[in-house]
């Protein structure tokens, strides 16, 4: 929304910005249409439930494998417990939309405030660890917070929280999806963005440039557990009922497949293995048993032939399909 | 106080399992720096094989733990070989996400076939409980006591006495100089990892035979708390993985005895997280400082 009005006035230098506006104000409005139901010539179309429900759960994991990519892939740290904010996300907003009548966007906003503090609590301690120590600590974080929520009667303990209103529809979700990635590629592209990176690329050196990578770290985990408590907003209010245990490790793991599989590092990598890991789910649902082998084997040999995953650290942009070089190339900051 | 003694002996037959764990754990850190997040689930692998030689071929119970101990050291040391080594100069990040990767390989390849439903693991002995006032001992805590530390004696004999344990240990002070002394590297880790896998499958069929069940997912908790328990000795150092897996044993079993079971989980969590924050290099450990 926001780049349309930035780039009306410059429609030759903004061509890319605009096309991707058009393109994705078309897919909303041709599956707001479809899920609705319309009528051509008596006969009525209507997208299936199961595919719209896919259709939702891709918007979410796109939203919670971007986020996830702001704290893997561009600040380089690896967190285990992205599930773990999901799931704070996902109470505090069911809570506040149940027990205490607060709007839909009051929850999913609160849910996603919540989870941010969260991020700061579990962040500033455990950020200054490093690499597999920070792995093992955010996921002993994740399953600290999925206990702890088996332990609150408040919530329902083990068996869950239930009935939450069916309140997430195709515009919440395209709107915040949309918006999530939007501020995550502006943010990579800001000041704190590239800070973000050279703390990944060595972290070291960029204390020495005199940039505090405690705290760019702390920022990233911030923002990463905010979008992920909104997804769980999201998430919560589409199932009817939310329980601990969906939040477990195996949930984080997915997400960083997702992100593993994209290219630490690239947002429109992430956006694709999103939406083709969740279609690949789909295909898979007949045969759950194998889901996981494919996933883990998938996992393994993308780590094993091309370790920076698909995409790498690139972007697809739209200078693949024009050879003038003014916004391709200067994406990928690490220049190796 | 007999409820305390008794729960002390639950939490160091506990502590004994978590150690066998995490001894693989901290020999492959200390050679490699990679968390083998596999690990956990050769320990699965292994009580497996035992359940499957002592109900289908009825073998007695120590046959079945020695060739699950050698089936399992053979799958680590091949994916050693297939997942990590090509890895080896790679980034820490891939080689980690490689081995989530082979963790979640091995569980629900063993889910398909086996199916999810947890399995009763054939008694082998007959029980006799030994009752000190009302402190009941039971056969099977003495056994996984001499058998783990019976394990742990053959490995500080290993690392600090044979040939292999020494080349281990000079891989993992440095592999590159061990390597211009004509150590063979790659050989190396393979033992490492042959030992510390084998010391796992132990800890399998160890726990099967005390709590009476396995299912394909059992090798998570366990595979985390023993890294937890090696992180709280020191991690890369031997004593201080067996130190860290009683300390942790005795807390969750004193954390049960209280009455908090639910929260058990979360207290080892908990526990790592302090120890990280307060002293990184573990109880054991000595501080080195980064060098640029």
């Amino acid at each position: 929304m926001n780049d349309q009005n930035k780039s009306g006035s410059f429609w030759k230098r903004n061509t890319p910005g605009i096309l991707v506006a058009v393109g994705l104000l078309a897919v909303y409005l041709i599956l707001h249409f479809w899920i609705q139901g319309f009528e051509i010539g008596g006969n009525k179309y209507q997208l299936n439930k199961y595919y719209t429900l896919n259709i939702y759960l891709m918007g979410m994991n796109i939203i919670l494998a971007v986020s996830l990519n702001l704290v893997c892939g561009i600040t380089g740290q690896l967190a285990l417990g992205h599930a773990g904010f999901m799931a704070v996300g996902a109470y505090t907003s069911a809570v506040c939309t149940m027990k205490l009548g607060l709007p839909f966007a009051v929850g999913l906003l609160a849910g996603g405030l919540v989870a941010a503090v969260m991020g700061i609590i579990i962040g500033l301690p455990t950020l200054r660890l490093k690499g597999d120590y920070l792995a093992i600590a955010t996921l002993g974080m994740g399953e600290i917070i999925r206990v702890i929520l088996i332990n609150i009667d408040y919530v329902g303990g083990a068996s869950g929280l239930s009935p939450i209103p069916k309140l997430t529809n195709w515009t919440w979700i395209f709107f915040i999806t949309v918006g999530t990635v939007l501020f995550v590629k502006n943010f990579i592209n800001s000041t704190y963005g590239r800070a973000c990176i050279s703390v990944r690329e060595d972290e070291i050196a960029a204390e020495t440039m005199g940039i505090n990578s405690t705290r760019y770290k702390t920022m990233a985990f911030c923002f990463g557990a905010f979008f992920a408590g909104v997804a769980g907003g999201l998430y919560a209010h589409n199932f009817f009922i939310i329980q601990p245990n969906l939040f477990n490790f195996f949930k984080s793991f997915e997400y960083l497949v997702m992100v593993v599989l994209g290219g630490l590092g690239s947002l429109t990598g992430s956006v694709l293995a999103a939406s083709g890991l969740t279609v690949v789910n789909l295909a898979l649902q007949n045969v759950p048993d194998l889901r996981m082998v494919v996933y883990s084997l998938v996992l393994i040999t993308v780590m094993l032939f091309r370790p920076g995953g698909l995409m790498g650290t690139k972007e697809l942009t739209f200078s693949i399909f024009k050879l003038n070089k003014k916004r391709g190339g200067d994406r990928g900051t690490s220049g190796n | 106080m007999e409820i305390l003694i008794q729960q002390l002996i639950n939490g160091i037959a506990l502590g004994s399992i978590y150690a066998l764990i995490a001894l693989g754990y901290t020999m492959v850190y200390g050679i490699i720096q990679l968390i083998n997040f596999a690990h956990g689930d050769i320990y699965m692998v292994g009580a497996f094989v035992a359940f499957f030689l002592i109900s289908i071929f009825h073998l007695p119970f120590f046959a079945a733990l020695i060739i699950a101990m050698l089936a399992c050291s053979l799958l680590g040391v091949i994916i050693e070989r297939v997942a990590y080594k090509p890895l080896r100069n790679q980034n820490r990040l891939t080689a980690l996400i490689t081995a989530i990767g082979v963790s979640f390989f091995l569980e629900y390849t063993m889910m398909y076939f086996v199916k999810p439903d947890p399995r009763a693991f054939p008694a082998s002995f007959k029980l006799h409980n030994i009752t000190i006032g009302n402190v009941v001992i039971s056969s099977k805590d003495i056994l996984i006591l001499i058998i783990s530390f019976t394990l742990m004696l053959i490995l500080t004999y290993i690392v600090n006495r044979t040939k292999t344990g020494k080349s281990m240990r000079a891989v993992s002070f440095d592999k590159d100089a061990a390597q211009l002394m004509g150590i063979d590297v790659n050989k190396t880790i393979s033992a490492t990892f042959a030992i510390g896998s084998s010391l796992a499958a132990a800890a399998g069929v160890l726990v099967g035979m005390y709590y009476g069940q396995i299912d394909p997912l059992m090798g998570i908790m366990p595979g985390l708390k023993a890294f937890i328990a090696a992180v709280i000795g020191g991690i890369g150092i031997i004593p201080g993985a067996a130190f860290g897996g009683l300390i942790l044993g005795v807390t969750e079993a004193l954390v049960s005895g209280a009455g908090y079971s639910m929260l058990r989980d979360a207290v080892a969590f908990v526990v790592l997280i302090l120890i990280l924050i307060i002293k990184p290099t573990g109880i054991l450990g000595k501080n080195i400082r980064e060098k640029v």
